[in-house]
């Protein structure tokens, strides 16, 4: 019994993949409450999509993914930053434009050739075999840098979610600050690629932080309580996915959307004993 | 010196001329109100002093600088409709603290300067009871009271008030004309729109009326009893809401 309860950490692509499922699930939470808080969780599911046409020319070119995921996401999102605020386009038309045509080449790409479509559709659902030490080593540099960008401007990041208006009024930046955002956001999405997939990334950025939102009206506790969601979502989700011989990036989500309806069901029942 | 300097100001919107060669001044400790008819550009001219909105000819110079060029926290601005989200996860204390974030530099705590700043803040405008309170949880005087809190504990040198009279209780308007006065005697030039040109001589040292350009700029006795009012009050009896 023992045994078999200690069986994934026994591997040393697991335990790489736990230390990766922690970092990715600590990061998407805790971003993931700006996303919520802005509304932002089609622009995260875009910038997903978008990763995946920098990815197969990486690999039809024999280039790094990382190189190619991080290239294309980017900037893909500094340019929705650009349309948003120059075109008269709204932005929910330009992403469902723009992202699912970087995706829609991704899939054009790869389909012509048999090898790519069997190599690369693992970054769709995400793959725990994927992660290598030298994967390991960027997705803690990348999510050191994210974890600072964070502390830096988790003020004027609030600041410019609430009130962007008086924000800027008042001195903020906020062209640079929701640019940094959309940088950090766009390396959050990189991170987790492996692990989780271009299709199911999104969920792990927004249902950890919509599930904090049901049980807290204060911010900070709002984002300690989504890095706690998704962190568990992420380890967890990656032992049953070990275990029941599942995916992970879809062990995960469902997990974390179990959490979310729980959430749901706690802040319901609170009302109605209010409200008695 | 003067605060705010507005010389020969035309905004434009797409190809609507919103101001029109608007200039006046405004000198350190003087409150200045700014009356006009609805879509007279009276929120365009705050805005374009804010720095929000960019001037299409003229210039405009806050402590003697264009206004986005500023050192952050000079400029305090409360806007008439708060368009926030109101289900957003903060207190009224969470709202206030923001007005420090300007001068708070990455990584940096807060200060006992901060803190106090906020708490000052918090009981000027009569909160410390309702500073644990959501924001949804707030009357509408409430909320104005909140947002002019931040603009306080920001400790700007220029305060640009955008109607914070409409849709308040008489208390609210009460307290925010002995706030304005009190930080007018202190120094603080503050510029402002309204509608309520009946209690115009208590609230402001000067008055401008607007409509894209100024018709009248003086004491705001002498400008309510020219002409310039007339004009005014036809409009402000069919759009605004006149007591």
């Amino acid at each position: 019994m023992m045994d078999w309860l200690l069986a994934p950490f026994e591997y040393d692509f697991m335990q790489r993949a736990f230390l990766a499922a922690l970092i990715v699930g600590g990061l998407c939470s805790t971003l993931g409450t700006y996303v919520v808080l802005r509304k932002l969780s089609f622009i995260g599911d875009g910038l997903a999509h978008a990763s995946f046409a920098g990815i197969v020319i990486a690999y039809l070119r024999g280039g790094s993914f990382w190189i190619g995921a991080a290239i294309a996401t980017i900037v893909t999102a500094l340019g929705i930053g650009f349309v948003h605020r120059r075109a008269n386009v709204s932005l929910d038309t330009a992403i469902g434009v723009l992202f699912t045509a970087a995706f829609a080449l991704g899939v054009f790409l790869m389909s012509r050739s048999t090898r790519a479509t069997l190599d690369l559709q693992s970054f769709l659902f995400g793959s725990i075999l994927g992660v290598s030490r030298d994967d390991l080593f960027i997705v803690l540099g990348l999510g050191f840098i994210v974890a600072l960008v964070i502390g830096a401007l988790w003020r004027p990041l609030l600041y410019t979610s609430f009130d962007p208006v008086v924000a800027q009024a008042s001195g903020i930046r906020e062209g640079l600050v929701d640019n940094a955002l959309l940088v950090i956001l766009a390396l959050t999405i990189i991170v987790s690629l492996q692990l989780v997939g271009i299709v199911l990334v999104a969920a792990l950025l927004v249902t950890p932080a919509a599930a904090a939102a049901q049980l807290t009206k204060r911010f900070v506790p709002m984002m300690l309580l989504s890095a706690t969601f998704g962190i568990f979502a992420s380890v967890a989700g990656l032992y049953a996915s070990f275990q029941l011989h599942a995916a992970s990036g879809a062990t995960i989500v469902l997990l974390a959307t179990v959490i979310f309806f729980v959430a749901l069901g706690i802040s319901a029942t609170r009302r109605r004993q209010r409200a008695a | 010196m003067n605060a705010v300097e507005v010389r020969d100001l035309h905004v434009r919107y797409d190809r609507v001329e919103a101001l029109t060669g608007v200039s006046f001044d405004l000198p350190e400790g003087t409150a200045l109100g700014i009356v006009g008819p609805n879509g007279s550009g009276k929120s365009t001219l705050l805005k374009t002093v804010a720095g929000l909105l960019l001037p299409s000819e003229g210039s405009v110079r806050v402590e003697g600088m264009a206004p986005r060029r500023l050192p952050p926290g000079t400029i305090g601005y409360v806007p008439q409709i708060e368009d926030v989200d109101w289900k957003f996860p903060v207190s009224v204390r969470d709202v206030v603290t923001m007005g420090r974030y300007p001068r708070v530099g990455p990584f940096a705590r807060f200060s006992p300067a901060d803190h106090e700043a906020v708490a000052h803040a918090i009981d000027a405008l009569g909160l410390r009871d309702l500073a644990d309170r959501h924001i949804s949880e707030l009357s509408g005087g409430q909320q104005q009271r909140t947002f002019v809190a931040r603009a306080i504990a920001q400790q700007p040198k220029v305060l640009l008030l955008d109607e914070p009279t409409t849709g308040v209780d008489a208390a609210t308007e009460e307290q925010l004309l002995e706030l304005v006065r009190g930080l007018v005697g202190g120094g603080l030039p503050v510029l402002m729109t309204t509608h309520d040109l009946d209690r115009a001589d208590e609230w402001f040292d000067r008055l401008i009326v607007v409509d894209r350009k100024i018709l009248a700029d003086g004491v705001p006795d002498e400008v309510l009893d020219s002409g310039a009012y007339a004009g005014i009050r036809e409009h402000t009896h069919t759009h605004g809401h006149r007591r």
